[in-house]
């Protein structure tokens, strides 16, 4: 039977990053009662990615994963963003 | 990372495997919510207004709250995994007894939120909502459906995360064999990481 | 193929080894090669209830005035014949059946990545099936939408349509999960000195079909799932008097349902790289081009979805983006054809019935592929869509497609699977009825197109019915043949002659085993030290 044995993330760390996303959201949320909307949509648009990419890194052990599996995740989301790109050719054009 | 794979006698494990398998079922989760997320942006390209308005309905303290919550579970599971990997088995098994608890907690929230709305007749299909300009109608529609089917995956991850409970206290999961509870990790991870777009996309939408 | 590989002869066979008697030990096998039976059982009997209805069609067409149904009948039957070839034959298709048994021999493995979930797919594509029979029964009858179920209709028509979308959505998750295991299969389970670029053209093709059997299905589901919360909530996200917008339906629709024909072609043309080089005796020429060709498929044709909708009222540059970008997809298309064609050249070509119906499905597919590029030119586009070009074209790439390769595939390894020859003759006779059949039906169908007669209508012009004679009389040759070729499979099922190890002189790993295979697939795992096809080792480009 193979073993093997997977990279420990330390509770210090785990904490830490717990921390940075509540962070994160508390400027999320000032951010989009405090300003307009042409400061606080890009703000969300930058963030919010953000706190997702954290948890993907750490709780999710990507940051300790071969390049195999971070290519694969690449593949997935790159699908998506091409999908909403070649959709907005026409949502654009027609709704904007 | 792509060299031929071990070819083992029965029984048959793979731990990197595993771990590929479930990423790709995140991977069909991400794209399952992407088409929602396609068709919320393309209707916010439509409706700015409604969007805009639509989101003061909402309930900005609960939404906050639940993604407090739900970031909270998410760091307890990561921490139940450290605790097995370096096994501590009680530990592990209070952290993931307080990830249900906050994963219960996440859909009694839910459902006070959702019955004061329903309450004043936002729904879809609703008198109240009827009533709005159509924006409006899409808005909440879509309101419903992701947070809905959302909470139906924390529902289910209720179910997954109290069976890996019940293989921990049976020391099905060890500290030389816990790829089920890192499984399980990723999937209550993927429906922290909806719920982190969700909360911008409808709660801050103001 | 270098190999070191000993077939042990002393492994019983998979048919009559296993851990339970009966119907019981087939049904809860997780042994891959029982798994692709099971799915080549279920698969064969919808594919010949879906050409039933088809017949059913064409006798409809061939009544004129009246009719033998009405229109909501013939609405119906067009649906469900969609339905069921499409969801139940089709997109399962090759990968269901021949992924399922030789990719884990093809690399050298024993078994999937993941068996019980494999066992779990079937469990899901026959729970669907069940749904979407039991759709054709209750409430207020079969779906009348047309197996696209486009909105605002299919929102709101009082048809089954609720329960046949939730059937297409259950067999959504065979899909998913089949796509799940092939992918860790071929990254974790190759045999030692099995590299990538010594992987059987077949495993590639399976390969590249997972990812997009992973990544695109989920848009089906949640298309499906709207649909659903649309009946029964009302929810609005496609319903124009809500502020819905109909033609976002049509992109997610088509967002899966565009690449869900390179789920159908793929590993049809990967079984036709199989079959080429073995009946001709050759290596494979343009190995890599050819392997790579299929990863380009799968990302480009996820590109390409809108070309169903230029006509649908989608932006001017919308229609530009995807015309583009449908007129590219043809490239590795037809980089996979020239290098079939070359592998040809100067080889050692046995006319078997695999070869006959491999050149078939070359010579056919080429037909509905280069229609395919016609239908991407805007200006034509306009004209033929919604006519009965475009059922031409598709039956061309499907059936004489994906069909055609089907029925190779089965022929070539039919020896293998199930330990039995069948008879040759009687298998190339069965050949003349289908190839006459097959074009009489279906290029008549892209002349109807071309002349006008659009799709769908229970009923047609004057003008039209010497087509639709000749069509309906074609379907006929054709499932004539159908019947004799999967018949004599059936006999030599029971009564054909043992099949020898390598009937047809392979070179690759399922021939090294024994016919049927054992349960373990290989006595010793084979450690592969050379690239696959090495018939003549001369030449390696």
């Amino acid at each position: 039977m193979e073993h093997e044995a997977g990279h420990v993330i330390p509770y210090s760390t785990l904490v830490k990053v717990w921390a940075v996303l509540l962070a994160l959201t508390a400027v999320l949320v000032f951010v989009s009662r405090v300003f307009h909307e042409t400061l606080s949509v890009p703000a969300m648009l930058a963030i919010t990615p953000l706190k997702a990419g954290l948890v993907f890194y750490f709780f999710m052990h990507l940051k300790y994963e071969g390049v195999l599996l971070k290519t694969m995740l690449f593949v997935a989301l790159a699908t998506l963003v091409i999908f909403l790109g070649l959709l907005f050719s026409d949502v654009l054009v027609r709704f904007g | 990372m792509s060299g031929p794979g071990p070819a083992a006698a029965a029984p048959h494990r793979d731990y990197q495997g595993a771990k590929i398998g479930m990423w790709l079922f995140v991977f069909t989760e991400l794209i399952l919510f992407g088409g929602l997320f396609l068709l919320y942006s393309a209707y916010r390209t439509k409706y700015p207004h409604e969007f805009h308005e639509g989101g003061q309905e909402l309930n900005v303290v609960i939404g906050v709250a639940n993604t407090i919550v739900l970031l909270t579970s998410s760091l307890t599971v990561a921490m139940s995994i450290t605790a097995i990997q370096k096994g501590e088995k009680r530990r592990a098994r209070i952290l993931l007894a307080i990830t249900l608890l906050l994963a219960a907690v996440f859909l009694v929230d839910k459902v006070v939120e959702w019955s004061a709305e329903i309450g004043r007749g936002i729904y879809p299909n609703g008198p109240e909502l009827l009533k709005r300009p159509q924006g409006a109608i899409i808005f909440f529609g879509l309101y419903y459906t992701m947070t809905g089917l959302h909470g139906l995956h924390v529902l289910a991850g209720i179910g997954v995360l109290a069976v890996m409970l019940a293989l921990l206290t049976k020391d099905r999961i060890r500290s030389d064999d816990y790829v089920k509870l890192e499984n399980a990790g990723l999937y209550w991870h993927l429906v922290d990481v909806i719920w982190i777009f969700l909360l911008p996309l409808f709660y801050l939408a103001a | 193929m270098g190999t070191t590989a000993t077939a042990g002869l002393d492994g019983a066979s998979f048919l009559d080894a296993g851990r339970r008697r009966g119907i019981l030990g087939w049904i809860l096998s997780t042994d891959h090669k029982r798994v692709g039976i099971l799915y080549l059982a279920a698969m064969v009997s919808f594919f010949f209830v879906g050409a039933g209805i088809g017949v059913t069609m064409r006798l409809v067409a061939l009544s004129m005035n009246p009719t033998i149904v009405g229109p909501q009948t013939y609405n119906a039957l067009f649906t469900v014949h969609g339905v069921i070839m499409i969801f139940l034959f089709v997109i399962p298709g090759l990968s269901a059946v021949f992924g399922n048994f030789f990719l884990p021999i093809l690399i050298g493995a024993r078994d999937v990545a993941f068996p019980r979930l494999n066992l779990a797919s079937w469990y899901f594509f026959i729970a669907g099936a069940a749904l979407a029979i039991l759709s054709l029964f209750t409430g207020n009858g079969p779906p009348d939408t047309g197996w696209s179920f486009y909105a605002p209709y299919s929102l709101r028509t009082g048809t089954n349509v609720t329960l046949a979308v939730f059937a297409a959505f259950v067999i959504g998750f065979s899909s998913i999960f089949t796509g799940i295991n092939f992918i860790t299969t071929v990254h974790r389970m190759r045999a030692p000195g099995m590299t990538w670029h010594r992987m059987p053209l077949f495993v590639w093709s399976v390969y590249a079909t997972a990812w997009v059997q992973v990544l695109a299905t989920p848009i089906l589901g949640i298309t499906l799932l709207l649909v659903i919360l649309e009946r029964v909530f009302g929810i609005g996200v496609f319903d124009p008097a809500k502020g819905g917008d109909p033609l976002l339906y049509q992109h997610l629709f088509w967002i899966y349902s565009h690449p869900a024909v390179y789920i159908m072609i793929l590993p049809a043309m990967g079984a036709i790289s199989e079959i080429i080089p073995t009946h001709a005796r050759r290596t494979a020429f343009g190995y890599k081009a050819i392997a790579y060709s299929s990863l380009s498929i799968a990302g480009v044709g996820s590109l390409v979805w809108a070309h169903h909708m230029f006509t649908s009222g989608m932006s001017e540059t919308a229609n530009m983006v995807f015309s583009l970008l449908t007129f590219l997809v043809a490239i590795p298309s037809a980089i996979k054809v020239f290098n079939w064609t070359a592998t040809l050249y100067k080889g050692s070509i046995d006319l078997s019935p695999p070869m006959l119906f491999a050149l078939t499905f070359v010579f056919l597919f080429t037909i509905g592929g280069l229609t395919g590029v016609m239908q991407g030119a805007l200006a034509l586009n306009v004209h033929l869509h919604d006519t009965y070009w475009i059922v031409g074209h598709f039956h061309y790439v499907m059936f004489g497609g994906t069909g055609m390769a089907f029925f190779a595939a089965l022929l070539h390894w039919f020896p293998k699977m199930f330990g039995k020859m069948y008879n040759r003759k009687v298998a190339t006779l069965a050949w003349f009825p289908i190839f006459v059949g097959f074009n009489m039906l279906y290029f008549t169908m892209l002349v109807l197109g071309w002349m006008g007669m659009p799709r769908r209508y229970f009923q047609h012009l004057p003008q039209f019915h010497t087509g639709h004679v000749v069509a309906t009389v074609g379907s006929w040759f054709l499932v004539a043949g159908l019947l004799i070729l999967f018949g004599n499979l059936v006999v030599a099922l029971f009564r054909g002659e043992k099949a020898p190890a390598n009937p047809w002189g392979g070179v690759t790993l399922e021939w090294t085993i024994p016919s049927p295979p054992p349960v373990e697939n290989f006595h010793e795992i084979p450690t592969v030290t050379g690239r696959p096809y090495a018939f003549n080792p001369g030449r390696t480009r």
